[in-house]
């Protein structure tokens, strides 16, 4: 049997680079972010991924994706890597990678859960966990291509965590909220401070009712988190009212 | 791959999965199931389910659930590999071969078919090679570890194609166009490779 294919370009291959890590930032007990100097970096989109790859002395390699977590206007990548203390690739970049230190990656990747300002909104985001991180890159995007404060398109943010110590970015956040770029709501599961004045149980369908924006605003939602996490959330936010194509999902397996 | 790859300082990593054979490059092993799909779960009735077979003049087959669940089931257990790295060995699937569906759908004729087509419901869509899932190399599977397929696995139906990565082993299937020329689906036309060898590392466009 042959095959007629459609008559194409073949496209460029998404090379391995070798990029240099520029700085380290702690941003949580267990997240860290990994500040990347990429030679020839094509750019990327707000919520797309790179994929890393660890090469051993003797061949053997382990590769994983990250959410990038910088804007695209900064003109460096930026992910935020949560430890998994059995796991395989993320206590090397958390604990063993320092400035100085070559990192192996290659992207950008994925072209659906993706958001710039010329899609616009409402834009609301709903994020579990370290899920915020590629949802941080479309704030960031948000906030760096509109210039002046609060002229970009109307964005809620629901972010949920176990513990506040958990959550990512949370100081930049609260400055994006206080500048006006963003209506944030915290939900902590597990434990809250003394003085914990936000909400304090898992999301629900009360709370997506509440306070990200509703069906009939025809609002774009970005979903991400663990598995379970966008599976609950999803399904509610389609038996609130929401378009099914209108709600994109990004789901974080267990990526050791 | 790059001609000298770049190793990491300090890097140990571990490798008895990888040693077994089964698990191919860049790909580790987990005995979770992990589940990734670009937007929520669709849920279709039973009652309002079915499954057909399409060639460019229209309807070839057509199954209701009823229908489908009659037809000569197999139980293929294989190793699954995702494009997101994870890969899963020996997992047990119950289903229909694409042997069988395609043998009833009777593509006849002088038609000589190069590709298909994988549509399902929230609208996905992969295409496949004709050789890549004739040859009792994939199945629509209903049933995993000895139960229904759960929605979010893709139940009530998905394809099985498990020597391609997995994104090709379309959740919720519901139709099968036959095809002579090539068209991208829809991770396929979002920069991942259009045939998806998990043992030639054919992840994205452009890998070899």
């Amino acid at each position: 049997m042959t095959y007629r294919s459609v008559a194409a370009p073949a496209p460029a291959r998404l090379e391995w680079r070798v990029a240099t890590v520029a700085q380290v930032r702690d941003e949580t007990p267990r997240a860290r972010t990994l500040v990347l100097d990429v030679p020839r970096w094509p750019g990327h989109r707000a919520g797309q991924h790179v994929d890393v790859r660890l090469v051993a002395e003797d061949g053997y390699q382990a590769q994983r994706s990250y959410s990038i977590a910088s804007a695209p206007e900064e003109g460096l990548v930026a992910l935020t890597v949560e430890r998994l203390d059995d796991g395989e690739v993320s206590p090397y970049l958390c604990d063993v990678l320092r400035p100085g230190d070559g990192l192996e990656i290659r992207g950008p990747i994925g072209g659906y859960f993706v958001w710039d300002v010329a899609i616009g909104g409402p834009l609301s985001l709903v994020g579990g966990g370290s899920g915020i991180v590629p949802l941080m890159a479309m704030l960031r995007h948000r906030v760096l291509a509109g210039g002046v404060a609060a002229a970009g398109p109307p964005t809620r943010l629901l972010y949920s965590a176990k513990h506040w110590e958990e959550l990512i970015y949370r100081e930049e956040l609260g400055r994006l909220a206080a500048r006006g770029d963003v209506e944030l709501s915290f939900t902590l599961t597990r434990e809250t401070p003394v003085d914990w004045l936000g909400y304090r149980r898992r999301v629900d369908e009360s709370m997506l009712a509440e306070l990200i924006w509703p069906p009939a605003a025809m609002p774009h939602v970005f979903v991400c988190g663990p598995t379970a996490f966008v599976e609950v959330v999803a399904t509610l936010l389609v038996r609130l009212g929401h378009e099914p194509t209108r709600v994109r999902t990004e789901r974080f397996g267990p990526t050791g | 791959m790059s001609e000298q790859p770049f190793i990491a300082r300090g890097f140990a990593g571990r490798r008895a999965a990888a040693q077994s054979g089964r698990i191919p490059p860049g790909q580790y092993e987990t005995r979770d199931f992990p589940v990734l799909s670009a937007g929520p779960t669709p849920r279709t009735p039973l009652a309002s389910w079915d499954f057909s077979v399409e060639g460019p003049e229209g309807l070839l087959a057509r199954w209701s659930w009823d229908e489908f669940q009659s037809l000569p089931r197999e139980t293929p257990t294989v190793d699954i590999h995702c494009v997101t790295k994870w890969s899963r060995l020996d997992t047990i699937w119950e289903g229909v071969s694409l042997d069988t569906l395609l043998a009833a759908a009777q593509p006849r004729g002088t038609m000589t078919w190069g590709y298909m087509l994988a549509v399902c419901d929230g609208g996905y869509t992969t295409n496949l090679r004709f050789d890549d899932v004739v040859g009792g190399k994939a199945w629509v599977v209903f049933g995993h570890d000895g139960a229904p397929l759960a929605p979010e696995h893709g139940g009530p139906a998905r394809l099985l194609v498990p020597h391609l990565y997995f994104w090709k082993s379309a959740k919720w299937v519901r139709r099968l166009q036959l095809l002579q020329d090539d068209e991208p689906g829809f991770w396929e036309r979002l920069g991942y490779h259009n045939r998806g060898d998990p043992w030639r590392e054919q992840r994205y466009q452009g890998d070899p």
